[in-house]
């Protein structure tokens, strides 16, 4: 998977990354203030919710082929292994939950027979039957996973301006630059 | 490391440290952890319940009711106000349930004011249209921070807080007339229910109208004295209409009432004029009755801001406001599902 003398991500994978960067944060702030107000907005954010989530699920599926099909940039030979480890076991864990979060959203109204209204008259099918339980079980899952989500999202940013700042490695530059050469 | 490497090193991570905790910052603070003031829906939900505890396993509040199922036969008329398709003539499926406007599940029906129906009619076209009214005709208050209020006040122990409410809420005032004098029947099938907040209807010309609904019953009401009612015994609502629809199905006539222009269109407490433009757009009719605990309206949340397209919420706060609560509701009860089981799971091995 890694392609040794690429010091870059690929345009189309850094293009994708900072779109999504953003469509993940404007996710987990909509999600939180959502189940936070009674106010006429929770409609508004609920009616984003819906649609950008399956719109994240989209891109994570195409960035995963991308991934797959590109590779990364190697992490710097001097990097410690602890480093090495979090940085590939924190990759993992942020392509499941990109993957895992809609998908979970998702199943989360089919149980409790909501209808899955993306915009206007479009919709969803349901993708799990009705069912107490499993709502519950999804429903835990969702909410408990969005902080994860977003504890994981900060040890990112925090780490890349670690590289950026401190380490000065070329790690932050390989996926900063959004159009620059690969 | 040189001392001024040091010291950049120091800054570097400084920085790091403060860009995320401002984003940690901003993320508590749109959750509200740093606004203890805000009104979200756990603490709406939680002030319905009674001070011995909500009915676990059962809504927070309309907690006690009986599902039906049954029909929706559009008449056509409604579709010059609206291009949902359940407006076009035809019958389409409904799933019901007849309530009472309380948190405790195991309420005497007579000691309960005010009456409640719940229903999801689904089209053709994938849509579904849920609505939840009552049988007030308008609601006691004005604003969902209003109805905090009055949920506060009514559940203190404070001698003056509900004198404190009625006086800062004059509309309130109102609704303690109807509560007095509206005469009570001893049937579900002798209510008119009120769908009481404003929706927006965009016929298929793209036009926007204002409009409530009600329910109107094809039985004629008869008063009957609350006293009396109280003899019925605890279920009677209940074993009425289960008998009533299992003789014969009993009939709504949906009624849309069109808000003209400068009717107060945001304020669920103030009733539009009697002679507002009124179109009957069909007939409801329950055909079956279950009991909910193993019924099909159980699991239903029956959330007003579920609407097909050619209906949208309007500048009424309330079904937003209701919409998170009633979600909060459903994601608890639906948690408790054991505190409240089903009859095929209590067989015994």
């Amino acid at each position: 998977m890694m392609i040794a003398r690429r010091i870059r991500f690929t345009v189309s994978q850094r293009l994708l990354h900072w779109l999504m960067a953003a469509c993940l944060l404007a996710m987990l702030f909509i999600g939180v203030g959502m189940v936070s107000t009674v106010r006429p907005t929770y409609l508004t954010l609920v009616s984003i919710h819906r649609p950008l989530g399956i719109a994240i699920l989209l891109l994570a599926l195409i960035r995963l082929v991308l991934r797959l099909r590109y590779g990364a940039p190697a992490l710097p030979a001097d990097l410690p292994r602890p480093m090495k480890l979090a940085a590939w076991g924190s990759h993992y864990a942020l392509y499941a939950l990109m993957i895992a979060m809609p998908l979970i959203g998702w199943a989360m109204l089919s149980t409790a027979a909501y209808p899955i209204v993306l915009f206007g008259g479009w919709q969803l099918p349901a993708i799990l039957p009705q069912s107490d339980g499993l709502h519950t079980l999804l429903w835990d899952a969702h909410f408990y996973l969005a902080f994860a989500f977003f504890a994981l999202i900060l040890l990112h940013v925090a780490a890349a301006l670690f590289h950026a700042l401190v380490r000065r490695d070329g790690v932050f530059e390989s996926m900063a630059s959004v159009l620059g050469s690969e | 490391m040189s001392a001024p490497r040091g010291v950049a090193m120091l800054g570097s991570l400084a920085l790091i440290a403060v860009v995320i905790g401002a984003a940690a910052a901003a993320f508590a603070y749109t959750a509200g952890w740093l606004s203890p003031r805000r009104l979200t829906p756990d603490k709406f939900v939680a002030a319905f319940a009674p001070p011995t505890g909500p009915s676990l396993g059962h809504r927070r509040n309309h907690a006690k009711g009986i599902c039906f199922t049954g029909v929706f036969e559009a008449n056509g008329a409604g579709a010059e106000l609206s291009r949902a398709q359940v407006f076009a003539r035809g019958q389409y499926p409904v799933l019901g349930r007849f309530n009472l406007g309380t948190p405790d599940a195991n309420a005497a029906d007579a000691t309960v004011r005010v009456r409640g129906l719940g229903i999801s009619i689904a089209t053709p076209d994938g849509q579904d249209w849920r609505s939840a009214m009552i049988n007030p005709p308008f609601f006691p208050v004005a604003t969902p921070q209003a109805f905090y209020a009055l949920l506060r006040a009514s559940g203190s122990r404070d001698p003056n807080a509900m004198p404190a409410f009625a006086a800062a809420h004059p509309e309130f005032a109102k609704f303690g007339e109807w509560a007095k004098n509206a005469p009570w029947t001893g049937s579900y099938a002798e209510e008119r229910f009120n769908g009481i907040n404003s929706f927006v209807f965009i016929d298929a010309s793209g036009v926007e109208r204002v409009v409530r609904w009600s329910l109107m019953p094809a039985a004629q009401p008869v008063p009957v004295a609350p006293d009396e009612l109280a003899n019925r015994g605890p279920d009677f609502l209940e074993q009425e209409i289960a008998q009533r629809v299992a003789d014969a199905p009993q009939r709504w006539t949906m009624a849309v009432i069109v808000a003209n222009a400068g009717d107060r269109t945001a304020d669920p407490s103030k009733p539009w004029p009697a002679d507002r433009r009124t179109i009957e757009v069909g007939t409801l009719i329950a055909q079956h009755v279950q009991a909910e605990r193993d019924g099909p309206c159980r699991d239903i949340n029956f959330d007003p801001t579920v609407l097909p397209s050619g209906m949208r919420t309007s500048d009424d706060p309330f079904p937003a406001a209701r919409s998170a609560a009633y979600a909060k509701s459903y994601d608890l009860r639906t948690a408790e599902a054991k505190d409240y089981s089903r009859s095929a799971t209590e067989v015994k091995p």
